[in-house]
This record gives C-alpha cells, structure tokens and sequence, in this order.
C-alpha cells in the first residue's frame, strides 16, 4: 500500500518535470516554429530508447528572487538512448523552462553526460536552444560555459561529438558547437553569433537582421561554421541517423559495415570526365559512379563547393572522400577549402576512416585577397594533415595535378599509400600554357610570329609532359588505370590496407598551422 | 580542343589560373572578393569601428608627426590618432559623437 503510494509520488513528480516550461511557453516554442527539446530527443532516438538522467535536478540561484522560481530540470533534459542501435549520449536544451538559460546545475547536467560519454566511448549529441547565460546566476553560469568547453576539447578525436543548433545560441555558447566535429543548423531556426543584431547597431550603426547576421545559409555557405544545412527540424533529424550510422563510435572502432552493394548503373563513370581539362563535370557524379547504391554524403555542401568532402561505402566499408571540383572555380585550392578538406582529413584519421583523395585541380587560387588572407598558412593545413595521418590514404588522380596543388592532394610524397592516374592524368609543374611561357621564352619573344611560336610550344610541352607517365616513369604513382577500373582498384586497396601500420615520432602533439 | 570559349559547353564563365583558361562556376566567395587597393597613406582611415570623441585639428592647420588628431573611442578603449608624418591638414571628415565604419576616411592631409 505504502510502496504503491512512493510509486505514485514519483510518478506525479516526472508528469510534472515532463511538462518543462509549461502550456504556454510551449505554446510558444510550437508558435516559432519549432519542437520541444523532448520532441527532439524522441525524434532523433530508437523508439522507446531513451532514458533521461538527472530529471529532479533543481537551480541553486539565490539572488534577483531565483529562489522563488521552480525551472523544471533546470532547463536541460539529459540522458542516453540508441540511433540505429547504437547508443549515444544526448542533451537537449529546453527552450520553453527560463528561455533554455544555462546555470551551474544546467551546466553540470551537461558536463555529466559528456563525462558518461566520453568515459563509455560512445558519440555526444548536443542540442542548442537558449537565450545564452543566466545573467542572475552571474560568473557561475560563465564556469558553466568554460566546463563544457573543456570537456569538448578533451573528448576531441576520441568521441564524435555532434551539435545541432535548433534555436538562438549566442554568447559564449557559441563555442561549444564551435569545437566540435559536426554541426547541424535549420533555416530560419538556428541563429549563432557572439553579439547580435542589437549590440552591432548601437556599437557600430551596421543594421542586420539575425539570419543574415547568423542564419542557417549563413554559417553553411559563409562562415563555414555548420556543416550540415536542413529546410526542416525533421530533415536535420535524418542527416543525424544517416551520419551517426557511417561514423564509428570512438576512435578505437571502426564504423559498422554494411551489405556490399554495387553502384547504380545510370553512373558511367567513363562519360561523366571530359577530355578536355578545361572543360567542367560534377565531381560527385564520379563519387557516386563509385560508391555503393551511388549513395555519397556530403558534408559542408555550401562551403567552398571547389572542393568536395563526405562519406560513402565501398563494399560496405565507410570512406571519406575528398575531391577536387572541376565545377567551381575549376577546382582550385584556396583558403577556404584548404580549411575544410584538412578538417575533414583529420577528423577521418581520428576515427580510422580511410581517405580516398580525387585530384583534379590546377594549383591554388592567385589572387592579393588569397595571398593577404593568408593561403601559405591555410594551405599548408591540407599538407599537415594528409602528412600525418595514418589510415589508409589512397589518391586517383583524374586529370589535373599541377604544382603545389599537385603535392598537397594527397601525393606520394606525403606518403600516400596508393596512387592511382587516369590516362588523361596531368601531372606536371605546372599547366602547359604557364610552363610553356616560362621554359621557351626566349624563342617565343625572338619569333617572327610569337603566338603561333607560343602555340606551338605549348602544344609541344603538352605533347611530352600534361600526361600519367613522366610521374609514372618515377614511381609516383603506382598504376595508370582504365576509368572504370577505379572502383575495383580501390576495393583492392583497401583489402590490402586493412592492417596497415605505420609509427609517427613520438611526440605530445604537433603543431599544425591552425 | 584548343579554344575553350568557342566550345558550347552550356554558360560558364571563364577563369584564368596561371595562363590556363577554365569553363567553371565562380563562388559567392569569389565573386564578392575584395579589390586591392593601393593605400594611400594621405587618408587617415578609422583602423576599427567606433565613435569619435574629439577632434584637435582644423583644415589648413599644421600638425608635427606624432601628435595627435582625434580621439576614436571603439571597444571602451580611447585611441589616440597621431599624425603620421608632418604635414598640413586639407580636409576633416568627422566630428565629435559620430559614429564611423572601418575605414571611413577620418581626416585628409595636403
């Protein structure tokens, strides 16, 4: 009688908890368009998977009245629960208890389970909604911020740690997204920056409205801080499974496999390249006319679209690809995409993700804008991190490997584990018309006709250099391959590196040119 | 082969890399890059948005290098800008509470 009365109690006490901010604030939340941080988690979740911690955890706030206030599970709900059957650790910012306000208790509901999970080694899914810092909790709610950064640092490269931004988070809050490896961001949803529209009128006279400051678009095509851009919460939900499903638990696993599949036929990959190296083509078509089902998944698509980055399976097993695009701006490196590609390389290193490398650029970007932003330090990222990382590193170049570009992409010299050319590979130190300007100056200005001089040895240095088998000759690369070879060869190379084992100096970490 | 632009390879632009011409896409980045300009050490420009608190020059004035032309308050720090060489002022473009952008042109020196 007695227990069944304690059963009711604690009953009662999750209804209540359950509730959040109450009818009306979700109320409100439903009328911005957006779900409750508990409808997220359920949505996100295997059903009837999740299982919430810290529920009865109440704010220590004395001051301003605080005391007086109930703010039901302090405005974070916190637990663990499967995607695909895999377990994963989730937080989720209520925006409806206090604006979703983060104070000490929030901040250590947080900082809990990013313990857990970074202790069971299982990927962390962080859900931003808050107005930022509980002003009345002062330098607490500061600690708070400062602890959960921590703590994405320290799990940095041993768990995946995904952010998905699906309300303000502005401030310092900011930051924690910022360190980790993936963030997920929705139209007129999401809205980061560290001062808003308000402050940046009074300041400084420049009017913004906030998704122009810090929208979704924003931060996926400009800023390059999400890498993941959804129309809708739903759809956002879909690119966590699918990515959770390709990504590994920890950096001591290797991503589940998955039934081997063939490519679709509507891929041909020997009519997707033109001959013609200046000429364009969609680089992801290659990917697909590889991959198993075709299916590859992008990450950071708005970003620098010069260069291409994602997963795909080949045979089941994941692969991050990263590969030039003939499509933008030629394909060319600059800062940006020299950015994202040596982010993307570590970030596979780290959890034993091969990387298959296709080339096809013409060097990097000229330009004052490029060379005053700073493209010696940023391109030297990409060279830093395919140097140093140890999974199997596998490069195909299509057509162009010029220059810089040509070393930076995953080159033998970097210790590129295979190195497959197409025979319409170029692989030289430059394109033709450059070189030619260069080597045969002198005849071409003492020519009656210079530019039929300078046509002719163009054609000539073409003729003897813009192919597979000076480099070839070399033993910079291993084979030149048929097109639609290339996916056998890669299957081929990844069963022969499937035990690969290399050792690094011993050291506390590098330096990279951050 | 050899002249891409008499190609019909749908509308792309073309792009120089180091005298190679390329049928490609242009990025939002690229397009909307920044044009150098060759600075011109005449204009005082506001090195930082902020609000101008005084200003102690008058056009026609001479001012020796090092002292100072007006105090531009920005992230609760007032900066003190000092002539750059000596000099004779030709124009002032501000005045005390107003508020300038980066690079607004501040004072013009003959």
């Amino acid at each position: 009688m007695s227990l069944n009365r304690n059963i009711e109690n604690l009953r009662k006490r999750k209804i209540e908890v359950q509730k959040g901010g109450g009818d009306k604030a979700i109320e409100k939340q439903a009328a911005m368009g957006k779900l409750t941080a508990r409808e997220r988690i359920l949505a996100i979740l295997d059903e009837n998977s999740f299982h919430e911690y810290d529920m009865f955890v109440e704010h220590l706030a004395r001051d301003f009245n605080m005391e007086k206030k109930v703010l039901h599970g302090d405005g974070v709900i916190t637990g663990t629960g499967t995607i695909h059957g895999s377990p994963v650790c989730v937080y989720a910012q209520d925006f409806t208890v206090a604006g979703g306000s983060l104070g000490l208790m929030h901040a250590r509901k947080i900082t809990k389970i990013m313990d857990h999970s970074l202790k069971m080694r299982v990927p962390l899914i962080g859900i931003n909604d808050s107005g930022g810092a509980r002003i009345q909790e002062g330098v607490n709610s500061l600690a708070g911020y400062g602890e959960i950064f921590f703590r994405n640092t320290l799990s940095s490269g041993v768990i995946p740690q995904l952010s998905v931004i699906l309300g303000p988070c502005a401030g310092g809050a900011v930051y924690s997204p910022a360190l980790t490896d993936f963030v997920f961001v929705v139209e007129n949803i999401s809205k980061m920056f560290i001062t808003g529209p308000g402050v940046i009128k009074t300041v400084l006279g420049e009017e913004i409205t906030m998704e122009e400051l810090g929208g979704a678009r924003v931060h996926c095509e400009t800023t390059g801080n999400a890498h993941f851009y959804a129309k809708s919460e739903q759809e956002c939900f879909e690119q966590i499974k699918k990515l959770i499903e390709l990504i590994p638990r920890s950096n001591t696993d290797k991503a589940k496999k998955a039934e081997p599949k063939e490519p679709l036929k509507e891929y041909n990959i020997e009519e997707i390249v033109p001959d013609n190296p200046k000429l364009p083509y969609d680089i992801k078509d290659v990917i697909r006319s590889i991959t198993d089902e075709s299916d590859f998944f992008e990450v950071m698509e708005l970003y620098a679209p010069n260069i291409v980055i994602g997963f795909g399976r080949l045979n089941g097993e994941t692969c991050g690809f990263v590969a030039n695009q003939p499509k933008y701006l030629a394909g060319v490196l600059d800062c940006d995409s020299s950015d994202k590609a040596a982010r993307f390389i570590r970030y596979c290193d780290s959890f034993n993700i091969p990387i298959i490398t296709l080339e096809d650029m013409p060097g990097y970007l000229p330009g004052v804008d490029q060379e005053h932003m700073g493209v010696i330090r940023h391109g030297a990222k990409i060279l830093y991190a395919y140097s140093e990382a140890t999974v199997p590193k596998i490069t195909v170049i299509i057509r162009k490997a010029y220059g810089g570009g040509y070393i930076a992409m995953n080159s033998r010299h970097l210790r590129a584990d295979f190195v497959f050319a197409w025979p319409t590979a170029e692989i030289a130190v430059m394109g033709p018309e450059g070189a030619a300007n260069i080597v045969f100056r002198k005849e071409i200005q003492e020519a009656s006709d210079p530019d039929a001089m300078r046509k002719q040895k163009i054609e000539e240095y073409k003729e003897k250099f813009a192919n597979p088998f000076v480099a070839a000759a070399q033993g910079y690369i291993d084979e030149v391959i048929e097109p639609d070879e290339t996916r056998s060869m890669l299957l081929h190379a990844l069963s022969v590196a499937e035990n690969k084992s290399v050792s690094m100096p011993r050291k506390k970490h590098g330096i990279p040119p951050f | 082969m050899e002249n891409i632009e008499e190609q019909d390879y749908g509308e792309y632009p073309i792009l120089s890399i180091s005298s190679g011409l390329y049928k490609t896409e242009l990025t939002k980045s690229f397009r909307e890059r920044k044009k150098w300009d060759v600075p011109n050490p005449k204009l005082i420009q506001a090195i930082i948005p902020g609000t101008i608190l005084d200003v102690y020059v008058k056009p026609g004035q001479e001012v020796k290098k090092g002292e100072t032309l007006l105090i531009l308050e920005a992230m609760k720090m007032q900066n003190q800008i000092t002539m750059p060489f000596n000099g004779k002022i030709k124009k002032v473009n501000v005045k005390p509470d107003e508020i300038v952008k980066k690079k607004h042109v501040m004072i013009e020196i003959q």
